[in-house]
């Protein structure tokens, strides 16, 4: 089996999302080609041949451009498989990709069994087996689903490749996000507020028992998104990625873009209702019982302690 | 100038799920259904962009008859006509078939814009708007937070890792999938749902729009094996709260 790899490129640096790429190809035991649209100075730890189109005139964002130089590296390598990860990047391409090769995409693989992909459904509540029926599979692999163990240092065998596309759809730089005064990457004790806290007032209980545990209150986004609290107390993904001693998950269902940004953490309590939800797969402790009566209690207690 | 907005019904995620008898998927019965939230932001932009111009504006959905629940709402927001696209079988329908018959639709109808959610809340594939996009020929730009609309242009932020966003611009005709956050999508009012009783509502069989098979298949569905998992604590909230307390003070430092 060939797989072709789609490594990423952004502000001028290589991706770490290469090594997931790497995983999985270790894992389905292919042989691997890479593509990216990216630099000679920032080149993957790879071992095999990489497809490098140049960022100076390719673009970091230009999907239509980046489209093109894929399919023609396809049309050489005759993979199987094309796979990207589930990123901006990956999930923006790979449709525009198995659309013009008219190959099925399986999005989000969470794992390879006996060659076939499983899939997260309903926010991680189930999961489904999938059977491609095309000849081609475009394949988008979920954010650390498959991990690289060891790594020694190599260099690809370099091609330089390159496109007269140019597409419709115009790059017109970054932003940053906004840097606020609150880094949760250095707290010892977080406690996160989610959906359930129920409504914006209650974001002050949250907040009193990080205090009672001398840490700082985060949240999930629907939170942040309803303004219910500063995005620069989002934890997750499209936030900070955390690693306190105790991180307290409070109404937090556990969507895979938060649990990315928590799972580091030392230990983890989750207070949820619902005792399904995919929160309690990494919590050490989970408690199964309504956050509005039991957090303030809670906090009363540890003051008293 | 004409707009379209594709959305889709969905279970509340926080729903018991069971799977069905077959084991391919879950069990429609008993379940909430929803409009996908990712789709009341792409309503909403649709809406908010139709006030400003002027434009027509479609809502279409692909499903049995209770999808009209959520094509109520998406009406009683502000769309002028809802297409139900009848499909008692769309839960088995891949990406693939999904999006062609959104683009079966809507090529001889000439869209200026067609807004859709980046994914849904229960398949997540986040493919069905860039294909539908590639189908018609369109640029397409996903994961959208912010958007404007000036002389035949969108000027929109993707929304990247790590809080970065990326300024993209696109021309018109074009097809952009909206992501959590992008507005706030509005509650209908009580006079709004009585007009959007009058409104359109257009029924049309599936087949009169798909004419492809699909290209994949869920041969199964189950729930994950619990991973070892951790202690699960229930009952007395006082009781619940010295057990907690307890368990900090010997697995953790944060109560020394």
């Amino acid at each position: 089996m060939k797989t072709l790899l789609v490594a990423e490129y952004r502000e001028g640096r290589l991706q770490n999302n290469v090594n997931d790429l790497m995983a999985f190809a270790n894992k389905a035991g292919a042989d691997s080609t890479m593509f990216l649209v990216g630099s000679k100075t920032d080149l993957p730890q790879f071992q095999g041949k990489l497809y490098l189109a140049d960022t100076e005139k390719c673009g970091e964002y230009n999907p239509e451009v980046h489209k093109e130089l894929l399919l023609d590296v396809v049309a050489k390598v005759k993979p199987d498989m094309v796979i990207f990860s589930h990123s901006s990047y990956g999930w923006d391409l790979a449709p525009r990709v198995a659309f013009a090769l008219k190959a099925t995409q399986i999005s989000e693989v969470v794992d390879f069994v006996d060659g076939v992909p499983i899939v997260p459904v309903c926010n991680s509540k189930l999961r489904r087996k999938v059977t491609p029926k095309t000849d081609i599979t475009v394949l988008t692999l979920q954010a650390g689903a498959f991990s690289l163990t060891d790594q020694t240092p190599v260099t690809p065998i370099v091609e330089m490749i390159s496109t007269p596309a140019t597409g419709t759809i115009r790059f017109g730089g970054y932003e940053q996000a906004e840097k606020g005064g609150i880094d949760l990457t250095k707290a010892q004790v977080i406690v996160s507020a989610g959906r359930g806290i129920g409504k914006p007032e209650n974001i002050g209980m949250i907040a009193k028992l990080a205090q009672a545990l001398k840490g700082e209150y985060g949240a999930s986004r629907p939170v942040v998104d309803s303004e219910w609290a500063e995005h620069n107390r989002q934890v997750g993904t499209t936030g900070q990625t955390v690693s306190p001693k105790l991180y307290m998950a409070c109404g937090i269902s556990g969507a895979i873009q938060h649990l990315a940004g928590m799972k580091k953490s030392e230990f983890v309590v989750a207070i949820n209702t619902d005792k399904d939800a995919p929160i309690g797969e990494m919590a050490d402790v989970l408690v199964v019982v309504d956050l509005k009566q039991f957090i303030p209690l809670l906090t009363e207690r540890i003051l008293a302690l | 100038m004409n707009i379209l907005v594709s959305i889709k019904q969905v279970p509340d995620m926080e729903s018991k799920f069971k799977v069905n008898k077959e084991g391919t998927w879950y069990d429609g019965a008993d379940l909430a259904w929803r409009m996908n939230e990712y789709d009341e932001y792409a309503v909403e932009q649709a809406v908010q962009l139709k006030e400003k111009t002027g434009a027509d504006l479609t809502v279409i959905c692909i499903g049995p008859e209770r999808v009209k629940e959520a094509m109520k709402k998406a009406l009683a927001m502000g769309c002028d006509r809802g297409v139900h696209v009848v499909d008692e079988a769309s839960f088995e329908k891949d990406p693939y078939s999904i999006a062609a018959i959104i683009a079966e639709f809507a090529r001889p109808k000439s869209f200026d814009l067609i807004f859709t959610g980046m994914q849904s809340q229960d398949r997540g594939s986040a493919q069905v708007g860039t294909l539908a996009a590639e189908m018609l020929g369109l640029p397409c730009i996903t994961t959208i937070v912010d958007f404007a609309f000036e002389k035949g242009t969108v000027t929109v932020k993707r929304e990247l890792e790590g809080g970065v966003k990326a300024r993209v611009t696109a021309p018109t005709p074009a097809l952009v999938t909206c992501q959590l956050g992008l507005n706030t999508p509005r509650y209908p009012t009580l006079p709004n749902i009585m007009k959007a009783k009058k409104k359109e509502l257009l029924s049309l069989p599936v087949a009169d729009l798909l004419n492809i098979s699909v290209q994949q298949e869920t041969t199964r569905l189950y729930f994950p094996e619990k991973k070892g998992g951790g202690l699960v604590l229930e009952g007395d909230l006082g009781d619940l709260a010295d057990k907690l307390i307890r368990i900090l003070k010997e697995k953790t430092t944060v109560l020394a």
